[in-house]
């Protein structure tokens, strides 16, 4: 397992500008946000949390179809299926080494953007503890939806189109999280375990389908 | 394993595709003149009842919004069973039902909103808000158009109808998380009147006609739900055939 793990990441770091794609992914659709909204700081530290969650959603969608298609290509997806440990425990290690290469990058820029976006040491603090926590939730999901299109040709455009709407509890919780660590009368824990829960139940619910969708879809 | 190949077969008795199709040719016209005919009785009580005294004559929306709603959620609940089918019991119908309700759940969806729309205009003033109920039918309806483009996308219809299964079946699990969190989010929407503890909150008056068109949008459901189960296995059946036919020419040429 831990090799799968170390194989993966290293595989993500290398091919294709790597990890730094889906973060320079996310620093451009977050820059280009002051473009549309115009540069008023004041609105720009308001809205700030939710342009981050926006931008780190689109970029953890970005490389998810590729999470099983190049296996299934080089056909060490066969092999997967027919080894020894349970289906499931390999999804799971695969879309954590899948979020280690692309989910943990955006967290560790989140803070940089935070600072364009003018906001505050508590805002910044808390929407990277809120990506941090709901990330791994959008790769559990995600792995599902890869799973599902593997077999298509262009699944890419298909599979953020079928997980994007499941994942819009990660989205909201995530973001009042975020506020309600800024805005007083609001506590901040309540939604923030919520969150997490929601992680934790991706993290069953993800990769059992996937696992499921994976056989289905194997000749 | 012998017990088990029984109820397997005993099971696809009764719904093999031919015997279906009997079912189908025998029930369908009923099925159709009952909703014609409740339709007619609807209609006629949801244009003859009294108006609202603040909303007017625009209440009468409510008589195919509140059932296109409803539907729209039953038909989700159908394709999950049929999901359920086909992954648990490999039924050979289930595929087809699920893959029939895809685009009649996807109408009843848009329905809903357009008429909730129209509803919204003269009551909350605006066409669409971004309300939690809305919201949540909105991801409903956009769950049904992706199901259906991966139906539509794959070429092998026992592959496609495993897979759409299980997406079905994480939608399923996932709606009502969805609509959790969107009711923590934000909410305009009036909550459920009809069905809840304490009797209904809403007058007789405009109860019956309701009623009866929820029944008769049902039924329609039904009929058309069995009606595309027919197309589709006779489409099945044409492609086989056309392949047979080919695969004949193949051989004499």
């Amino acid at each position: 397992m831990t090799s799968l793990f170390l194989r993966d990441l290293k595989l993500a770091m290398r091919a294709g500008g790597g990890a730094l794609i889906g973060v320079l992914f996310f620093m451009t659709v977050v820059a280009v946000v002051p473009f549309a909204v115009g540069p008023d700081l004041n609105l720009l530290s308001r809205i700030g949390p939710a342009i981050l969650w926006i931008g780190a959603l689109l970029a953890s969608l970005l490389g998810l179809d590729r999470l099983f298609q190049a296996e299934r290509e080089d056909g060490s997806l066969d092999l997967m299926l027919m080894q020894q440990t349970p289906l499931v425990l390999t999804v799971l290690m695969k879309c954590l080494a899948h979020w280690t290469a692309t989910g943990l990058p955006l967290v560790i820029a989140a803070p940089l953007l935070g600072l364009f976006m003018n906001m505050n040491e508590v805002a910044i603090g808390a929407t990277m503890l809120t990506l941090l926590a709901g990330t791994p939730a959008i790769t559990l999901i995600g792995a599902a939806g890869a799973a599902v299109a593997v077999t298509l040709p262009r699944g890419g455009l298909l599979v953020s189109i079928l997980v994007l709407p499941l994942t819009i509890p990660v989205l909201i919780f995530g973001v009042s999280a975020a506020y309600a660590a800024v805005e007083d009368p609001t506590p901040f824990l309540p939604p923030f375990l919520i969150l997490i829960a929601i992680t934790l139940f991706f993290a069953v619910i993800g990769p059992l389908s996937a696992a499921l969708a994976l056989r289905a879809a194997s000749d | 394993m012998s017990e088990n190949s029984l109820t397997i077969r005993k099971f696809s008795d009764l719904a093999n595709p031919t015997r279906f199709l009997g079912l189908a040719a025998r029930v369908l016209p009923w099925l159709i003149g009952l909703t014609v005919v409740l339709f007619a009785i609807g209609l006629y009580l949801s244009f003859t009842t009294e108006g609202d005294y603040q909303q007017g004559e625009t209440v009468r929306i409510m008589y195919v919004h509140v059932p296109a709603a409803w539907l729209s959620m039953m038909c989700y609940t159908v394709m999950a069973v049929s999901a359920l089918g086909t992954l648990v019991w490999r039924h050979p119908l289930a595929d087809v039902s699920a893959r029939a309700a895809a685009p009649i759940g996807a109408g009843f969806t848009f329905l809903a909103l357009v008429t909730g729309s129209l509803w919204g205009k003269p009551m909350w003033g605006a066409w669409w808000v971004w309300d939690a109920r809305l919201t949540s039918v909105f991801v409903l309806f956009l769950m049904y158009l992706g199901l259906i483009a991966l139906n539509r996308a794959m070429d092998d219809p026992g592959k496609a109808a495993k897979v759409s299964a299980i997406l079905i079946l994480v939608g399923f699990v996932n709606i009502p998380i969805i609509k959790f969190s969107v009711e923590w989010w934000n909410t305009l929407h009036q909550p459920a009147s009809v069905l809840r503890l304490g009797g209904s909150a809403i007058d007789p008056e405009f109860l019956w006609p309701l009623l009866v068109m929820a029944v008769a949008f049902t039924l329609l459901f039904f009929a058309l739900h069995i009606a595309a189960m027919r197309n589709e296995i006779w489409r099945r059946r044409v492609t086989s055939m056309r392949r047979q036919a080919a695969r004949a020419a193949g051989r004499e040429a």
